[in-house]
């Protein structure tokens, strides 16, 4: 069980965490076409180290944060609160 | 006259206290401090098991939890334990125990044809033998017959009588291992200001020093060394020391689960002591100081009675003091065989040979001279060819590696050694790699993510002097890992000895002997002959290899066997030993007890359970309660005599005709608050939001991102920036992590608060054509329909029986009548639901439960999630595409102009009415013809059913394909499973009052 460390809580259990997907997906302008639509909602890279993730402290603070984690090793590189706001996609 | 082989003196055993026990049915006795297995041996029973496939004689082969043959039943009544290993448990006074696998007894077993019958069960013979006729039916029944045979003890029949129980910790450092190298980490760990925690999986701290008189430390016996430091750790609070203990498995982040076993050693366990504690411990870092395991060398019959471990041989004469027999051959690969040749000797065995693969050139170590200087007949660059015995050894042949005749030795014990194993499983699963070491022939830890740090033998350090040494680096190595300032600096650890106890590589004896078998694997009687044959027939990857022989899977996970199994394989193969690799090692490192995992978190106590402030009423007044997620509701409150489902009609009738009550505190409750509360409204709902006026509330329903329907609900605005949210008491926990998202992360520029309020508020349903006239007894505020109309909000005073309490009225109609919701603060949900039963008695008011709630709903047409709204349909499926507002945008509006969304053969809700009185079970597929030969086109689905007391029938909503431009037609309802084949007519989904006049009136 991994020990995750919320920014605001510190280091918790996992099991008081609920894992968000990945941190870098950006949801398309409202007119977006259909395939960037298609792109966000189905379309997901699996990384094989780093990734960076959203999770959910319900548990605790229920703040949502993000963590880069190695995926080989369940290793946590680090922790981020979401703010300040992320910048628009390129 | 029992005990006949045990040594006049000697052993770490009491023989002040005499324990009695029984084995297969015959009453021997042992001294406390014996494992059940050196209490046999010392009345002279090798024999103890039968083997898994081949029936095959076997007798004790170790002296620790790597015994793959000593596995013993336990006979406790319901305390019955299958697997024992008979080397790991604690002899006690009135021990009932026998030998599994075998029928009628051990020394004549049946089953033994297996072995006679053996050329025709090689490796994988199930998969080659039962292939005919080929269909899967007959593959089923020949597994049942083989998995009968197989079988390894019995399972108990009744419940467990102990319970168990968990306990988390954390730490600094954590010592896996209490040996000389586990007690000298500790020690550094914890005068460097280190909280710690020692594991040692058996009764006694010391490793294999404990009993065993090896060495000295300071120019003291090694014994005082142990119980000196032990005195030493004992001292300090911030150490615990935990024995029978076992780490048995490393997950991430240096969390350790290991079993500590409280009452398996006691004769009757005191009712208060959970008999195993499954202890889950935090380290900032763990030194594993595991030690290593000997293995065996494989050669013709080596499986037979008397022929054991080395290593487990000087363990049963020094700590047990247990005399193993009257002559002996050693047959090693090694130095360390020697001290075992030595110390049977010393114990009055006589030693017929050590018999030494390697050449009398490597036999100059300390401990070979000291064998020829006592005399012994040392046979350098010889092997065992063959032993010989039927249920004991009784001879083996030993001939010259470079060929020769062969020359046979008397021996009843037969003591082998082929090397040691560092015990790496912990490491290996923290993730670390291994490092293969051709010299020792063993693979070392290498290189971990995580910080766990190799002490001892595990690292190589077989000496004692060095393994000390090395335990004190690695612990103070592990302070500085776990982040401690340390004072002065870190020793470094000793440098490795290249070949520590000079072994030389050796696997397997050649063998000759056709019918003769070599085993590497004795648990799962797999051969040297198995390892070629599955080499020949493709499976030459080491997993591959493991699943078509059964080498080393089992209860001792191939601990003696696996890297004999790998070498034979590399041999085949022609590869080095590290190019084939090993299998994955994974946890447990020995077998836990199922009972040990939930502990506590048993029967009601697997999940917590939620009660609504009213449960004590429905508990007084009869309700039968059913789960909803973790709550409790009442499903139906049936009078004496009449069953749940005439209640429920009753009930239902009661609202149509005259006013019901029911508990709907269970809805998710979300309180927002803020200036763009409407804003977000829009984005989450598919309808619009911003023109909802205070005091009103609307219906919405939310989509996934994928444009499916997620959950629906109403919203009110209680206030002009103050509203509050209801959904489905299934999503209420994702919704609300799911407006966390959004704001937190989507739109942190919204001005919107968002909490849950679930638990806060008790909620009743007053329903019916009399719900008005209630209404107006117990609240404040006027309840006419021109002052209060239909999905209007207020707050008000309700009246109770001792004053009043402030509430908040709500006009919702789930079950189609005039209807309102009452919430109140939760500790008042009682008295307010009694104050409405109160008011309602005039009136014929009934309480109602979840089967009328649901019978109202479907008479209504109302989905719910989980039946109509499955995952895959979409709001125009259940005929809500009127509420998409066209204008705005909303979480998954872009993906539903989709045109697999929108084709006319979707599934869309229809109501069904059963032509001839019957239930249309739900499941029940909808099809034209239930007489068509399969495969009979499915057209849709009951997805909810009920009998309609109002209606006077059963009818049904259902998932029907193009079911719009179906009414009127008629369809079948079939259900194999429910036997059940219904006629039904097609019609809309909303059966009584479709125009809302009575909600609405």
């Amino acid at each position: 069980m991994m020990l995750i460390p919320c920014p605001y809580c510190g280091p918790r259990n996992q099991i008081e965490f609920t894992y968000g997907g990945d941190a870098t997906l950006r949801r398309p302008a409202p007119d977006a076409p259909e395939s960037a639509w298609v792109d966000y909602v189905y379309l997901r890279d699996n990384p094989c180290g780093p990734h960076d993730e959203l999770w959910y402290h319900g548990a605790g603070c229920r703040s949502w944060f993000k963590v880069r984690r190695d995926t080989r090793t369940h290793q946590i590189l680090e922790s981020a609160t979401i703010d300040p706001p992320q910048p628009a996609d390129p | 006259m029992t005990q006949s082989w045990r040594l006049p003196e000697g052993g770490a055993i009491d023989r002040s206290r005499p324990l009695a026990f029984d084995y297969d049915g015959t009453r021997y006795e042992g001294y406390a401090g014996d494992t059940l297995a050196s209490a046999l041996l010392a009345n002279g029973v090798h024999l103890v098991a039968r083997s898994f496939k081949y029936h095959r004689p076997r007798g004790i082969h170790s002296a620790g939890a790597e015994e793959p043959n000593a596995l013993v039943q336990l006979a406790r009544a319901a305390r019955t334990e299958p697997n024992t290993r008979a080397t790991v448990q604690e002899l006690y006074d009135g021990i009932v125990a026998g030998s599994q696998n075998c029928w009628p007894s051990v020394r004549f077993d049946a089953g033994a044809i297996a072995d006679a019958m053996s050329p025709i069960l090689p490796a994988g013979f199930y998969y080659k033998t039962f292939m005919w006729p080929p269909t899967p039916k007959w593959w089923l029944k020949y597994e049942r017959a083989i998995r009968r045979a197989a079988g390894m003890g019995r399972a108990p029949g009744v419940p467990d009588p102990d319970h168990y129980e968990h306990q988390y910790a954390h730490c600094d450092v954590l010592v896996i291992g209490g040996g000389p190298a586990g007690l000298a980490a500790a020690r550094a760990a914890a005068n460097a200001g280190a909280r710690v925690i020692v594991c040692q999986q058996s009764p006694h701290f010391g490793g294999h020093l404990f009993g065993i008189d090896v060495g000295s430390i300071d120019d003291r016996p090694a014994a005082d060394w142990v119980d000196g430091t032990i005195a030493e750790l004992t001292e300090r609070a911030d150490v615990t020391l935990l024995s029978r203990t076992t780490a048995f498995g490393y997950y991430d982040d240096n969390l350790v689960g290991a079993i500590e076993r409280l009452t398996d050693h006691l004769p009757s366990p005191p009712a208060h002591l959970p008999r195993q504690r499954m202890w889950m411990i935090r380290a900032k870092a763990v030194v594993l100081a595991s030690g290593a395991i000997e293995r065996g060398i494989a050669y013709a019959n080596n499986d037979l009675p008397g022929t054991l471990l080395a290593g487990a041989a000087l363990t049963y004469v020094k700590r047990y003091g247990v005399r193993l027999g009257t002559q002996a051959v050693v047959f090693a690969n090694n130095d360390g065989a020697y001290g075992a040749a030595l110390g049977l000797h010393e114990a009055g065995v006589r030693i017929s040979a050590i018999v030494d693969v390697r050449q009398e050139s490597q036999l100059g170590g300390a401990l070979p001279a000291r064998a020829r200087a006592t005399g012994l007949v040392l046979l350098p660059a010889s092997v065992i060819a063959r032993a010989r015995g039927r249920l004991r050894v009784s001879s083996v042949d030993v001939v010259p590696r470079a060929g020769g005749a062969a020359k046979s030795f008397d021996c009843d014990v037969t003591a082998v050694s082929g090397g040691y194993s560092p015990a790496v499983h912990l490491f290996s699963q923290a993730r670390g790699s291994l490092k293969y070491d051709p010299m020792t022939a063993s693979f070392f830890p290498d290189a971990s993510p995580w910080p766990i740090i190799p002490a001892g033998a595990v690292n190589g350090h077989f000496s004692l002097a060095e393994a000390i040494a090395d335990g004190e680096a690695a612990g103070a190595a592990a302070v500085e890992r776990a982040g401690l300032h340390i004072t002065g600096s870190t020793p470094a650890p000793p440098t490795r000895r290249a070949n520590p106890v000079a072994v030389e590589p050796f696997w397997a004896v050649a063998s000759h002997h056709r019918r003769a078998k070599s085993f590497v694997d004795l648990q799962n009687d797999v051969t040297v002959a198995d390892i070629a044959l599955a080499t020949r027939e493709g499976y030459q990857a080491a997993e591959h290899l493991k699943r078509y022989t059964t080498l080393g899977m089992g209860t001792d996970q191939g601990k003696t066997s696996n890297v004999i199994g790998l070498a034979l394989l590399g041999e085949q193969l022609g590869l080095s030993i590290p190019e084939v690799g090993t299998t994955t090692f994974r946890p447990p490192y020995t077998p836990v007890t199922l009972g040990a995992f939930p502990g506590h978190a048993q029967g009601p106590h697997v999940e917590p359970t939620r009660y609504t402030g009213m449960h004590a009423w429905h508990e007084e007044h009869g309700a039968r309660l059913v789960n909803a997620g973790l709550w409790k509701r009442p499903h139906s409150y049936p009078r004496p005599g009449e069953s749940e489902d005439a209640a429920a009609n009753r009930e239902a009738h009661n609202v149509r005709e005259n006013v019901g009550i029911v508990d709907v505190s269970t809805l998710g409750k979300i309180e927002l608050q803020g200036r763009d509360v409407p804003a977000l409204l829009d984005r989450i709902y598919i309808n619009r939001w911003d023109t909802l006026q205070i005091g009103r509330c609307r219906y919405g329903v939310m989509l996934r991102e994928d444009g499916i329907v997620r959950d629906d609900g109403t919203t009110s605005r209680l206030d002009a920036t103050h509203y509050l949210m209801t959904t489905t008491t299934a999503n209420a926990v994702s919704i609300m992590q799911h407006i966390d998202r959004l704001l937190q992360i989507d739109w942190p520029e919204l001005d919107v608060y968002a909490t849950s309020v679930t638990e806060q508020w008790a909620a009743a349903a007053l329903s019916g054509p009399k719900a008005r006239k209630v209404l107006a007894q117990l609240v404040d505020i006027d309840v006419s329909n021109e002052a209060f109309p239909f999905l209007a909000v207020a707050a008000c005073r309700a009246r109770i029986a001792n004053g009043d309490i402030s509430a908040r009225v709500f006009r919702i109609s789930y079950s189609g009548e005039l209807a309102y919701e009452i919430h109140v603060p939760s500790s008042q949900g009682r008295v307010v639901w009694e104050a409405v039963l109160d008011a309602g008695q005039a009136f014929g008011i009934m309480p109602y439960g979840t089967e009328a709630m649901n019978t109202l709903r479907v008479e209504k047409g109302h989905v719910v999630i989980g039946s109509e709204i499955d995952g895959r349909t979409t709001a125009a499926d259940i005929g809500m595409e009127k509420l998409v507002n066209p204008t705005k945008w909303c979480i998954g509006k872009p993906l539903l102009t989709r045109p697999a969304l929108n084709a006319p053969d979707r599934w869309q809700l229809v109501g069904l009415t059963a032509q001839r009185g019957a239930p249309m079970p739900r499941g029940a597929k909808l099809v034209a013809d239930p007489d068509r030969a399969t495969p009979n086109p499915t057209l849709g689905h009951v997805t909810s059913w009920c009998f309609s007391p109002n209606l006077d029938a059963w009818i049904a909503l259902a998932l029907l394909s193009g079911g719009r431009s179906r009414y009127g037609e008629t369809l079948w309802a079939v259900s194999p499973l429910a036997d059940a084949k219904v006629r039904v007519k097609v019609g809309p989904s909303c059966f009584i009052d479709p125009s809302g006049e009575r909600l609405r009136g």
